[in-house]
């Protein structure tokens, strides 16, 4: 590169130059400045105005039926005409699957993860890491059909009294589903870890499990546990896949063998269905769906304060 | 079978030193006071990094329970030589190594050599301080730990830190993070878990380049008294540290290509005053690099 003179700069002529900022540049600024702002305030707005139609219809709902109710009933019936309203029903239904699916996706995102960073050459991880990023591009409905029609009935031929809807299958292949995300974050987590403390414990005669579980986990955790959120929040809120294999029998059990209905499942199955605006089965939809957002807030919170603990040991 | 390969390693130093006894072979351990056999027999080592060469051809006793200093310009490959000596090149992906190390008669590089072995016997301090995300007490067991000392590590810890200068720094803070440390502190740290384990090498790369006068004093008064049980390795920039506490000097050179060579080694004392190469001479009086 070479030096050329600034057009302003003539040589012995002494320079003076204000510094004051220069009218073009101001008004450059503005027009950034604007669209950028229009985009932050839409986001925002939409958000405010979810939560408030949210809170809002919920309210409604809770007018109508009494909240007691609604934690404490054991069934949940608001489309017949013997209603109850007991949200631990769809509750368990989707803690189960969830629950199932992280007990799937968590060890072996994790060890995939701790493969891929310090065990793969880097030809493999080349090839491997866009790979996982296809896979959590597939639409959600292919994995529905795939739970339904190939796991199910490997399930029902392993477990005999297995239903054709059934918890078990939806779990199992939400875990497939957020596999790829948890080990592609993870990694990514992973390899942010500087070369230099994986050093130090070679040097030290670590071995190199010692130095992935010892230095390079602990090191890359708060990455792991955002990982492992979000990875949660999806499978929380994953709809296609128990709608189409879990069933839409809302069932209290902790069986994952049954058919079950989840909150999404419930919500799109109302939705879905010719339920008239207004109606109380059209405001059940925003209860249930303040019940989830509650859960996903309650998730988000208990990974900050995770995280904030485990930041005093790892700033 | 300890004798055996004793005897055939021998064998192979005489056959080797025969072979490039037409080069400048720089047996620095043979001289007066230290163990006659080198704790490192370097014999033509060359190092590639992906195509790019480091280090050619490289050949350099290290004397056993004596400090050798590691001298050179910015580049020259000092820290690419010293990771040879515990096998740290080989985590970087793309490195070639040809040549032998011999460490006390035995190959490092043979294929049945276990890399982790030979770490737990060759400690290393690095130029950088890299302490892990722990606290100062873990960061100081974390070797014993994995070496599987079992029950009370507090006696081992306390006076790996008091050897290393730092005990009455962090007395206070053992719970604390270990990078909550100020940088000289972090490395004392680091050569504290270092010591900890105690290696039959320490390799140190540039120990006090972030030291005050007095904590490197203190390392290097550390460094004269652990040579007593201990071969120590330094790569140093400070021409005054390296004629204070080491024994024997080596000077790389990068040539034109970029590769790191030796120069010239020998004892210290005669060579800062009175070094045989040339370029030896600029360097060590300033008029270079
Ligand atoms: N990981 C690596 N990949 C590729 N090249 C490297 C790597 N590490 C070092 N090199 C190159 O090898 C040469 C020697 O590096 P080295 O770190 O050994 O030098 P040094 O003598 O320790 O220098 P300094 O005194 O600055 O620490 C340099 O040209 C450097 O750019
Ligand atoms: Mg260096």
């Amino acid at each position: 590169m070479t030096l050329a003179p600034r057009p302003d700069a003539r040589p012995g002529a002494p320079q003076r130059r204000s510094l004051r900022r220069p009218l073009r540049r101001a008004l450059r600024e503005r027009f950034v400045e604007a669209p950028l702002l229009v985009a932050a305030l839409v986001s925002i707005f939409t958000t405010v105005g979810i939560v408030a139609v949210l809170v809002f219809e919920t309210f409604e709902f809770f007018h109508e039926v009494p909240l007691w109710r609604f934690l404490t009933d054991t069934q949940w019936t608001p489309l017949f005409s013997e209603k109850y309203f007991g949200i631990v029903v769809l509750l368990s239904a989707t803690v189960l699957t969830s629950f199932g699916a992280m007990v799937v996706a968590l060890p072996l995102g994790l060890l995939a993860a701790v493969y891929l960073s310090e065990y793969a050459s880097p030809g493999v991880r080349r090839a491997v890491k866009p790979v996982l990023e296809i896979l959590a591009g597939i639409p959600t409905v292919v994995y529905g059909y795939f739970a339904l029609l190939f796991v199910t009935p490997i399930l029902q031929a392993l477990i005999p009294g297995t239903a054709v809807f059934n918890g078990a299958s939806a779990a199992l292949v939400i875990g497939i589903m957020i596999l790829p995300m948890v080990s592609s974050l993870s990694e990514d987590a992973m390899a942010a870890v500087p070369r230099a403390l994986r050093e130090g414990a070679y040097a030290l005669g670590a071995t190199r499990f010692e130095v992935a579980a010892r230095v390079v986990v602990p090191a890359a955790f708060s990455g792991i546990v955002a990982a492992f959120m979000l990875a949660i929040s999806r499978a929380v809120g994953e709809t296609m896949i128990v709608a189409i294999a879990a069933g839409q029998s809302p069932t209290l059990t902790l069986s994952p063998l049954v058919p079950i209905e989840t909150m999404t499942a419930y919500i799109v199955q109302v939705s879905l269905g010719d339920t008239p605006y207004g109606s109380l089965e059209y405001k059940t939809i925003f209860a249930v769906g303040m019940a989830l957002f509650l859960l996903t807030l309650a998730l988000n919170v208990a990974s900050q304060s995770v995280l904030a603990r485990f930041r005093e040991e790892y700033p | 079978m300890v004798n055996d390969s004793a005897s055939l390693a021998t064998g192979l130093r005489s056959a080797l030193a025969a072979l490039s006894a037409d080069r400048v072979v720089a047996r620095v351990g043979a001289a007066a006071g230290a163990d006659s056999a080198p704790a490192f027999a370097i014999r033509g080592l060359s190092l590639w990094y992906g195509h790019f060469q480091a280090l050619r051809d490289i050949t350099l006793d290290v004397a056993s329970r004596r400090i050798t200093a590691l001298i050179g310009p910015s580049g020259c490959g000092k820290s690419t030589l010293l990771r040879c000596l515990n096998r740290m090149n080989e985590l970087i992906p793309q490195v070639r190594i040809g040549g032998q190390v011999l460490f006390q008669g035995e190959d490092l590089y043979a294929p049945q050599t276990d890399p982790v072995e030979v770490r737990r016997r060759i400690g290393m301090v690095f130029q950088k301080p890299n302490p892990v995300p722990k606290s100062v007490y873990d960061n100081v067991a974390f070797g014993l730990r994995i070496n599987g000392y079992q029950g009370k590590l507090d006696d081992l810890v306390e006076r790996a830190l008091r050897r290393a200068a730092l005990w009455d720094e962090v007395r206070d803070k053992l719970r604390q993070s270990g990078l909550a440390l100020s940088g000289g502190q972090q490395q004392r740290l680091c050569i504290a878990r270092a010591l900890a384990v105690e290696p039959e090498v320490l390799l140190m790369d540039e120990p006090c380049s972030a030291l005050d006068p007095i904590a490197t004093y203190k390392i290097e008064e550390l460094m004269t008294e652990l040579k007593r049980d201990y071969t120590i390795v330094i790569v140093t920039h400070n021409m005054q540290q390296a004629s204070r506490v080491s024994d024997y000097t080596a000077f790389m050179l990068a040539g034109e290509d970029r590769a790191g060579a030796l120069v010239e080694c020998g004892e210290t004392r005669s060579f800062f005053t009175n070094p045989r190469d040339k370029r030896t001479e600029d360097y060590v009086t300033g008029r270079f690099g």
